[in-house]
């Protein structure tokens, strides 16, 4: 029998369509994806938002891009000079023959200090302000996206190499296995996490790479139960039985069959543990715990604000926000998966 | 029932042990050891010179003091030995016993997380109960974006913005933002001293409490929305009782399972809130006791405070088993 044409692209006709349907129809969830795309969109792309030199730079026929150079000036040209009076991205400069600037959209880098400059509100060229060292918050802001994502990636990754591979070889193999990994997982969610983070940082010292991994380390219990459960239930079911009489090999059922069927659970609580990691990385740079000083972090530009807080509102209430709406959005995506994953949607 | 809790007490041992464990071995890999920042210490107050020889010696004799010079499992050995009968040691930092300044600290936090926790529960279950009866409805779906916005809210954010906007400054000034009373409130008389203390306390049981306000709320409402698609809640409703008795009788009653055996979790869970908290309002309680205990490398107390909430955490979790026995004669504890 033949499939009408017409049958096709109509209905979402596999797992992942369908809930990338279900998905589609949460305003919320989809907002919130929006949102974690367009900052990591200002992860990848923060020089180009924020830096004290043009972009992109045309004179006498000849283009030039200052911000590879990182020359501080070209010819007569000085950036700094030509920033100060200029609120605006494209910039026609008529002095030295003229020339055309196109400035990024802060003209400030994250770490370049103006004492003269420090601690001023908002205002036209510091748009949500300066720090203590009179550098640009906006600018911090931005880089500050770097550090939060790439540590809620990296540290999700981790988390779900251990989970996944400790929750497989439990479910699937049971016996002593089964109950050295469940026992680990019991005493892993019985330690006070926030605190154990806190001393190993204090050991082992502070530094992103560190922050990464062992908020990774501490953090695969939730996926590794779920992993569990599912190949504990997967391992019943007939297909598995037949590879293994075909003679399949533990590795193969394991990484071919049974963990693409045990993805869906997995996948929303990573989703749900980069918004917990995001969270736990401000609080570290917070408590002093972070990145080292230079780097801009949300939670430590929040962390220079406890000093100030009789009237620098703008160094509490932006990093805040961007912390806010950083896990809101993850958080918004993973509920939204969850419960387009939710079978009972899918009679 | 007696055997299944004297089993679970017996497992205890073993987990407790992994805990300590655990934390053991990742704080003994500090570089800078307890000894030689004491010693540093003692530079700083200008009682030693800084002569080599001096300096070796006094890191030899502090180890000695602290069983530092053993080796890893022997201390390890020494230490559980120690804590079967109950002593946790003394403080590297002013020598005196350990569980005498967790004594000290814990009734505080105790009272600020369990005055959250009781907050927790008189406000998450009636929103939650008024969201599941009133599903779809604008006041719903309010609340359910303002808990779910809470509920992401991180909670030194709160403290700061709390602090920075009602506690004087450039702001409002209404509230107090350092410690749990004020200056001379041992004169003061019994009433006085209570208003100041509660004063006190408003801003940090806030941000202690809106956290598991929104994250129990949402549990409520998702708990009766479960419940109330039951047959036998139709069945009460088609029998003619009154809408107050199904919803508080017949499906609330049963809704209510997770939300008290998630009240034994809640508890420790909210130490971790302490630490940041209690830094931030200055509050002396078991959290900054603890970040302390980690800026100084303070083991025996980093130890102690780890084993007990670790052992708390396990109570708790015996506890909400039990609770689930009693509560749903269905469930069978084997």
């Amino acid at each position: 029998m033949e499939i009408p044409s017409e049958v096709k692209g109509e209905a979402p006709n596999t797992y992942w369509k369908m809930v990338g349907h279900h998905f589609r129809k949460k305003k919320l969830a989809v907002l919130g994806l929006w949102v974690t795309l367009v900052m990591i969109g200002v992860a990848v792309l923060a020089p180009l938002l924020a830096n004290d030199r043009p972009v992109f730079f045309y004179q006498g026929g000849k283009a030039s891009f200052p911000l590879l150079s990182g020359a501080d000036r070209l010819g007569p040209f000085i950036w700094k000079e030509l920033r100060k009076d200029n609120p605006f991205i494209l910039q026609h400069i008529r002095a030295h023959g003229g020339a055309i600037a196109l400035w990024p959209l802060v003209k400030y880098s994250p770490d370049e200090y103006n004492l003269l400059d420090y601690l001023t509100g908002p205002n036209a060229r510091h748009w949500l302000g300066t720090d203590d060292n009179g550098r640009d918050v906006l600018a911090r802001m931005i880089y500050g996206a770097r550090i939060s994502l790439s540590v809620g990636f990296v540290a999700v990754g981790i988390a779900l190499l251990v989970g996944i591979l400790l929750g497989a070889v439990a479910g699937y193999f049971g016996g002593w296995i089964d109950i050295a990994v469940s026992r680990l997982i019991e005493i892993m969610l019985t330690i006070p996490t926030f605190f154990l983070i806190i001393a190993i940082i204090a050991v082992k010292g502070a530094g992103i790479y560190n922050i990464m991994v062992v908020i990774g380390l501490t953090g695969w219990m939730g996926i590794a139960r779920f992993v569990r459960a599912e190949f504990l239930k997967l391992k019943q079911l007939d297909f598995i039985t037949a590879l293994r009489a075909l003679g399949a090999s533990h590795k193969r059922i394991i990484f071919l069959h049974m963990l693409p069927n045990a993805m869906a659970p997995v996948l929303v609580s990573a989703v749900f543990g980069i918004a917990g990691a995001i969270l736990t990385e401000s609080s570290l740079s917070f408590l002093g715990f972070g990145v080292q000083p230079p780097t801009p972090s949300w939670g430590d530009i929040l962390s220079q604000s406890r000093d100030y807080i009789d009237f620098a509102w703008w160094l509490t209430v932006f990093p805040g926000l961007a912390i806010f709406a950083s896990i809101t959005a993850y958080n918004l995506v993973g509920e939204g998966l969850r419960d387009a994953m939710d079978p009972k949607l899918f009679r | 029932m007696q055997a299944y809790i004297l089993k679970r007490l017996l497992q205890i041992i073993p987990t407790l042990l992994g805990i300590t464990l655990i934390t053991f071995v990742i704080i003994q890999m500090a570089p800078g050891n307890p000894a030689v920042l004491k010693l540093q210490m003692l530079k700083g107050q200008g009682t030693l010179g800084a002569r080599g020889a001096t300096s070796a010696q006094i890191i030899k004799q502090t180890e000695a003091l602290y069983g530092l010079d053993k080796p890893l499992y022997v201390q390890y050995y020494r230490w559980v030995k120690r804590v079967f009968t109950l002593n946790f040691g003394d403080s590297y930092t002013d020598h005196r016993k350990v569980l005498d300044k967790i004594a000290e600290r814990l009734p505080i936090t105790l009272e600020l997380n369990l005055i959250s926790i009781f907050l927790v529960y008189l406000i998450a279950i009636p929103c939650g109960i008024y969201s599941s009866t009133h599903e779809g409805a604008w006041a719903d779906k309010a609340l359910t974006l303002g808990f779910f916005i809470l509920y992401s809210l991180p909670n030194f954010w709160v403290a700061m913005l709390l602090i920075m906007f009602l506690g004087g400054g450039s702001f409002w000034d209404i509230f107090p933002v350092y410690g749990i009373s004020s200056i001379g409130s041992q004169t003061m008389g019994v009433l006085p001293w209570l208003l100041d203390r509660l004063w006190h306390m408003v801003l940090p049981v806030v941000c202690l409490t809106y956290g598991g306000l929104a994250y129990l709320s949402r549990l409520t409402r998702a708990s009766m929305l479960e419940v109330i698609r039951e047959d036998y809640v139709r069945t009460a409703r088609a029998k003619g009782l009154s809408e107050r008795v199904v919803i508080f009788k017949h499906a609330f009653r049963n809704a209510l399972l997770p939300l008290v055996t998630i009240m034994a979790l809640l508890l420790p869970s909210m130490f971790g809130g302490s630490v940041i908290i209690e830094s931030i309002f200055s509050i002396p309680g078991m959290g900054q006791l603890g970040f302390q205990a980690l800026l100084g490398r303070d083991f025996p107390v980093i130890m102690a405070i780890t084993t007990i909430s670790g052992f708390l955490t396990l109570i708790g979790l015996l506890i909400s088993d039990i609770l689930y026995a009693v509560l749903d004669p269905r469930i069978k504890l084997e």
